[in-house]
């Protein structure tokens, strides 16, 4: 009988593909289920394809990716955090962050390799582990520490095999953002038990209280980490697919191996986009950013006055508010929400154990959609018996 | 400053919100949030609050011109005056002070062409010190005031992604 590779089959393909399924075919739905910025990609980046479209620019670039892009990502990274790479070796143009954070863990880990991983996490990472053979060790965090994980508990999940551990800052689907002093001492730990730090910061750029840390920046991280990063979210091009990973030459040259054979080169006329976004992005950035610190604002105060006690998230564009004051699964929430008013959220079960009892809602939606979601919302959760007593 | 300028700035873009809609979003208490734009009011820094129409679809017809005006500058005035005389007339919309070849860009609105012309030829051109002008019929509106008038652009995304 053939059958599938067994590390294959043992990943479960995403439980709630089947709520989807049923949005896909409702109408009059506001969705607070989107992972992707609102804004269409800013007119000058769009542009930008266009020109190299008109200009025959179809080809080939290097397997690196193009010279000019890898060294405004080197400058860009420099300018923001202070952290110095070669364009020569040290920086890989990727299809997004997800190919990534596949090539990395292909690169660094052996067959049983274990990642630390802290949960709710964004739904990939664990399979990305398992798909290099690796294994994905999960470390809830809660929402009494803020969604971050405490240097006890990154201590306790490490065993002889851990090669690497994965933090993710600002974090979906939660929100959250890690202070400094945390992630230094994250970064303390995993140099003590020597292994390599991977940091996807694909939401960078939106944070809302305080500068964003770059982990590779802080002391003794930039020989152990791999720092990801990208323009899907920064400046709304996610379908254009570029990320990039940042980090010591082998490692990079060790993935760079990897997309060479599978991929080649991340396509052209994004690169050009992302050129142009690095070259004349920052006011739209800018922009973006305030538009999304006011729904952010707006959305959490929304869900905290309904009856649903949600966390400041100081970053990306999630809201992650809890559902546990109703005695419903965040998956039945999710449903009845969906089926009841037309709203939909994503059940905060799909990021991990530790999401049960959440949803996570995007804000990446006009305010009045927004407004309009919330009073739904509000309305349907005066609906539901409570299973504990408030006030 | 810094607050009153993030509420105009939101309040540009969509005037209809509530005080209390603008404190959520920034976070502040709604009192404070209405009398910083109580005071704007009143210091003439907010004008007034309009609905940005798209007269066409609306089934009116209106019809704008751009009308270049060359004008003599007289002391002591410049060419404030005669721009005084310009802008006070109902169907003028907006009149600049312009680099150039002209002087003042005045733009008019009436209900027909006729009409526009008639102003031009009766009320504009008559006017002392005017020397020239030069109309411009507006053909179609495809942006104004950053709305743009052609069909917006689509929500492509799907609903759910991770």
């Amino acid at each position: 009988m053939l059958s599938v590779a067994k590390h294959v089959q043992g990943v479960r393909a995403s439980g709630i593909r089947k709520f989807f399924d049923i949005v896909a075919e409702m109408t009059d739905v506001i969705s607070l289920g989107v992972g992707e910025p609102d804004f269409a990609t800013p007119w000058n980046m769009r542009e930008a394809c266009i020109w190299s479209l008109e200009k025959g620019h179809t080809n080939y670039t290097s397997n690196w990716g193009m010279l000019e892009l890898r060294e405004l990502i080197c400058q860009h990274l420099e300018r923001l955090y202070g952290v110095s790479y070669s364009p020569a070796n040290q920086v890989l143009v990727t299809v997004g962050v997800s190919e990534a954070l596949d090539l990395v863990f292909r690169a660094i880990l052996d067959p049983g390799d274990e990642v630390v991983i802290f949960d709710p996490c964004y739904v990939s990472y664990g399979p990305c582990v398992s798909f290099s053979h690796g294994v994905p060790v999960h470390v809830p965090t809660t929402v009494e520490q803020g969604f971050v994980p405490t240097p006890e508990q990154f201590r306790a999940a490490i065993t002889p095999r851990t090669k690497a551990v994965l933090v993710a800052f600002p974090s979906n689907p939660t929100g959250a953002v890690a202070d400094r002093e945390t992630l230094q001492k994250i970064v303390d730990i995993a140099r003590e038990a020597d292994i390599f730090v991977v940091s996807d910061e694909i939401y960078d750029r939106l944070v809302y209280r305080a500068p964003h840390v770059c982990v590779a920046a802080l002391d003794g991280a930039y020989d152990r980490t791999i720092l990801l990063g990208g323009f899907s979210k920064s400046y709304a091009m996610t379908g254009l697919r570029i990320g990039y990973a940042a980090g010591p030459a082998d490692v990079i040259e060790a993935m760079m191996k990897i997309h060479q054979y599978v991929t080649l080169c991340a396509p052209i006329t994004a690169q050009k986009a992302a050129i142009e976004a690095l070259r004349d992005g920052e006011d739209s950035v800018r922009e973006m950013r305030d538009e999304y610190n006011r729904r952010r604002r707006l959305i959490v105060k929304r869900f905290n006055d309904c009856g649903m006690p949600c966390m400041d998230p100081g970053g990306a564009f999630y809201a992650f508010p809890s559902v546990k004051d109703f005695g419903l699964s965040s998956e039945e929430f999710a449903e009845r929400l969906l089926y009841e008013k037309r709203v939909v959220v994503v059940p905060g079960s799909a990021f991990g154990e530790c999401g049960e009892g959440y949803v996570r809602a995007s804000y990446a939606t006009a305010i009045d959609r927004i407004e309009e979601a919330a009073s739904r919302i509000a309305d349907f959760v005066k609906s539901l018996p409570r299973a504990v007593a408030v006030g | 400053m810094k607050d009153l300028h993030e509420i105009l700035r939101i309040l540009e873009k969509d005037g209809r919100l509530t005080a209390a809609q603008v404190a959520d979003m920034l976070g502040r208490p709604e009192e404070e949030i209405e009398a910083v734009i109580r005071k704007a009011e009143q210091d003439g820094i907010i004008r007034r609050y309009k609905a940005v129409v798209h007269w066409d679809k609306a089934g009116e017809e209106r019809v704008f011109a751009f009308i270049d005006v060359k004008v003599t500058p007289t002391r002591g005035f410049g060419f404030d005056d005669v721009a005084e005389r310009i802008y006070k007339f109902p169907e003028v919309t907006a009149v600049y002070l312009v680099s150039g070849d002209h002087d003042l860009r005045v733009m008019v609105q009436g209900s027909t062409m006729q009409e526009v012309a008639n102003f031009v030829y009766d009320k504009l051109a008559t006017i002392d010190r005017v020397q020239s002008t030069a109309t411009h019929f507006v053909l179609r509106r495809y942006k104004e005031d950053r709305e743009i008038f052609a069909e917006a652009e689509e929500d492509h995304r799907l609903a759910v992604t991770l």
